[in-house]
């Protein structure tokens, strides 16, 4: 075991760990505006934003963390996957430009109010979509020739599979919003929100399983990977671990529970990463490109893991520090003007 | 140079230059609104509180957008610049890794804080809040600028096979140009603001309203400018001197200097002709040149032949940019010493034309800032990485150009609506103006985070 061999898996879990927290952090935002049409009135899409207005913005730092991380310590996949998937990742930046100033313009507009109520959904919606898909191409993985995926058309990425997981996302990331509404709001926006929840967690089930079959016939490694023995034995824990979640979950909310059905759902998430990176590993750029291949040199990981290594936990203590000083139900009147 | 590149290029000029006007504005702004609470908590004066929350408010959709263009930048090295991320990611994708790492997450999050938190959180956390938030958006600089300076004096690195090594950290870090660079960005920034405050200020006075106020913000800036330029200019100078040493071939493209020469005269104007390699209708004050980039009457500085074509910026963009930066530095230091003369007669709220001078000179430190960054970037052309890597050779090979275009028009059509609205919104803010903030009610538990007025806009 060289220094050389471990910093490289060090990284992988970083940039991992940086990665989950943004779906789980942004996810229940992006949640939130992708279920605003299910609100009765705009009273209530107000109440909904304000919930999130005070951390969006720390929340959707851990994505620019992700890009930075990537690109430090595994240079070559930064640009390998980041150029390919061009047009994708260009469609999800607009869509956050728009839902993330419709935070700051929905409460100063008056008569051009609605348009930042779309804004704000159709940004969320788009983002959300574009990151399921992204997700999936980079799963699905591309030929790699000379550093390069050997298809550079511009449209590589799209693939029923990519298109699959876009659509899954949407439900995972509205899920995850409906349940921090439960948690955060009361009166009728909390029912709303309460009956929300089951359909949504039967079509996130549904996209689990059906993204989980699929995943093993795209790669005849992958499907070694899950099946040979003894790895379905040390595996088969993630998927036993979701149906006892999906199960929790169901009676959480059976029983009108307001903090673990957000938690729950949290998990959910974590499990299906937990799944999603078990599958690719020691991939970056699936399916060849290893790693440690894709590492920048000890020197740059290195100097730049001092920095994460007190950083991180600097980040997590403020960032608990101010989801405290938010605690609690948000009045309907709230939002700042 | 192909379509795809000609295109990144237009690309990232816009995006970047759109994106700088925001932090630029907020890294002052954000200064300024932790010395108005710090100001509040030693006087406790109404007026001062107002003033903040005022500014906080135009703070909040500044940094708002700073934001999310932002976020398009740290993807835009991956999918426009992957032969650059991958030549240099080594480099400087660390250095961004910090910022994000020690700035960005400091801002965001105290930012919520200092937004909301007026009725949740002590004054002196409030405080703090402001303080983290100013503080993270000077750490940002230093690495940003940090990051850029690499760009134009490389060091600390070994290249290997047309990828940068990093040998020696602090070497990277605190490269050459970098210390120059680094306090020339802040005053920009912090005189940028200065102009947006005193400009402000002083349409308030011009229109009667809210004086009091006005006074004390007109005065603050005032008295900043008059400090802060002389300095400015002080830096600048050194700076010249630096990219004199550092870069000859963007001092040359700066000053159009096409021959190698002692006693250089100084060009106020000219129309730089590259084609035929001189200038027409020049206007130049003779040795006055040599004396400002060298600091002596018959210093050599050397032209634009003794480089390669290949090699040599484009001449009339830092040309015409750098003019209208230090012209713009010379306007802001006239314009506050003028003040200083009136304050100290008595007279400085009396005439009329003294304060319409301060609102036309509003936007004078974007200008100057924009300028300012045309003159280093364009200037260093045709390198992305000075002397070392090619922006032509910088770029994603794999992205069509139709795919540059596509996303180039979208840029450009998302962010004019995105701009046009923020001058709206900043308008409106404008016309209510600094009224009276809320009274502080500190509220427990299941409180409403409502911090801010609630005036109508």
């Amino acid at each position: 075991m060289t220094i050389e061999h471990v910093l490289p898996v060090v990284w992988y879990l970083i940039i991992g760990f940086a990665v989950l927290m943004y779906v789980l952090l942004d996810g229940f935002v992006l949640g939130i505006g992708i279920l605003t049409p299910f609100a009765d009135d705009d009273r209530q899409r107000d109440h909904m934003m304000s919930t999130a207005a005070p951390i969006w913005d720390g929340n959707e730092t851990w994505l620019v963390m992700g890009g930075a991380g990537l690109m430090a310590a595994f240079p070559v996949a930064y640009s390998t996957v980041l150029s390919a998937l061009y047009l994708p990742i260009l469609a999800m930046l607009i869509a956050l430009i728009f839902r993330g100033i419709a935070f700051e313009f929905r409460f100063k507009a008056r008569r051009s109010r609605w348009v930042w109520g779309i804004a704000f959904n159709v940004g969320s919606t788009v983002a959300t979509f574009m990151q399921g898909l992204i997700l999936g191409a980079v799963v699905e993985g591309m030929p790699l020739k000379g550093g390069k995926y050997v298809q550079d058309a511009a449209f590589a990425w799209f693939s029923p599979f990519s298109m699959l997981t876009g659509v899954a996302l949407v439900f995972g990331y509205a899920l995850l919003g409906a349940t921090w509404l439960i948690l955060k709001t009361d009166g009728r926006l909390q029912r709303i929100a309460f009956d929300l929840t089951r359909p949504l967690m039967l079509g996130v089930i549904a996209f689990m399983l059906l993204v989980s079959s699929w995943l093993p016939f795209l790669d005849v490694r992958l499907m070694e990977r899950w099946f040979a023995w003894p790895n379905f034995l040390y595996l088969s824990p993630v998927p036993l671990l979701t149906a006892l979640n999906a199960a929790l979950l169901w009676r959480a909310v059976l029983r009108n529970e307001e903090l673990r059905p957000f938690v729950l759902s949290l998990c959910f998430f974590v499990l299906g990463f937990v799944g999603l990176v078990l599958g690719i590993w020691p991939n970056i750029v699936p399916p060849t490109l290893t790693i440690w291949q894709a590492a920048s040199p000890t020197s740059s990981q290195m100097f730049v893991l001092v920095g994460a290594l007190i950083m991180i936990p600097a980040v997590l203590s403020y960032t608990a520090y101010s989801y405290r000083v938010f605690r609690g139900k948000v009045a309907a009147e709230s939002g700042y003007h | 140079m192909s379509e795809a590149v000609l295109l990144s290029r237009l690309q990232f000029g816009f995006v970047i230059s759109f994106h700088i006007l925001f932090p630029a504005f907020t890294i002052g702004l954000a200064s300024w609104l932790a010395f108005l609470e710090a100001l509040w908590l030693r006087t406790r004066e109404e007026r001062v509180r107002d003033l903040y929350f005022f500014w906080l408010k135009i703070f909040a959709v500044s940094f708002g957008v700073g934001v999310v263009s932002g976020i398009v930048m740290s993807f835009q090295f991956g999918t426009n610049w992957a032969g650059f991320s991958t030549a240099a990611g080594n480099v400087v994708g660390p250095l961004l890794n910090y910022e994000v790492l020690t700035a960005f997450f400091m801002e965001a999050t105290f930012l919520g804080v200092m937004l909301f938190g007026w009725q949740r959180v002590s004054h002196a956390t409030h405080f703090f809040a402001t303080c983290m938030v100013a503080l993270g958006t000077l750490i940002s600089t230093f690495w940003i600028m940090s990051a850029n300076s690499w760009m134009q004096t490389p060091a600390g690195h070994e290249l290997k096979a047309g990828v940068f090594y990093p040998l020696d950290w602090w070497a990277v870090i605190f490269n050459p140009s970098f210390l120059y660079r680094l306090p020339h960005m802040v005053l920009a920034a912090f005189l940028t603001t200065a102009f947006m405050v005193g400009g402000i200020s002083a349409y308030y006075l011009l229109q009667g309203r809210f004086e009091d106020k006005a006074r004390l913000g007109f005065k603050c800036a005032l008295a900043f400018v008059a400090i802060v330029a002389p300095l400015q200019i002080i830096v600048g100078d050194a700076t010249g001197l630096m990219v004199r040493e550092t870069q000859p071939a963007k001092l040359a493209a700066i000053e159009a200097r096409w021959e190698t020469e002692s006693s250089v005269p100084l060009t106020l104007f000219a129309i730089p002709d590259e084609r035929a390699q001189r200038n027409d209708y020049a206007l130049d004050v003779p040795r006055i040149g040599s004396l400002i980039l060298t600091h002596s009457l018959d210093g050599t500085v050397q032209g634009l032949k003794d480089f390669a074509p290949a090699d040599r910026p484009p001449v009339a963009i830092p040309f015409f940019a750098f003019r209208i930066m230090v012209g713009l530095g010379f306007a802001m230091l006239a314009l506050s010493w003028w003040g200083l003369v009136k304050w100290k007669r008595g007279t400085l709220l009396a005439s009329r034309w003294y304060l319409r001078a301060w609102m036309w000179m509003m936007p004078s430190g974007f200008v100057a800032l924009l300028t300012g960054w045309f003159v280093a970037e364009v200037g260093r052309q045709p390198w992305v990485v000075y002397g070392l890597l090619r922006t032509a050779n910088a770029t994603s090979t794999n992205v069509p150009a139709s795919s540059v275009l596509a996303s180039l028009i979208v840029y450009v059509v998302v962010y004019l609506l995105v701009f046009g609205f923020v001058t709206w919104y900043l308008l409106q803010m404008l016309r209510v103006g600094p009224v009276q903030a809320p009274q502080r009610r500190m509220i427990q538990t299941a409180a409403r985070p409502l911090s801010l007025g609630d005036e109508e806009m």
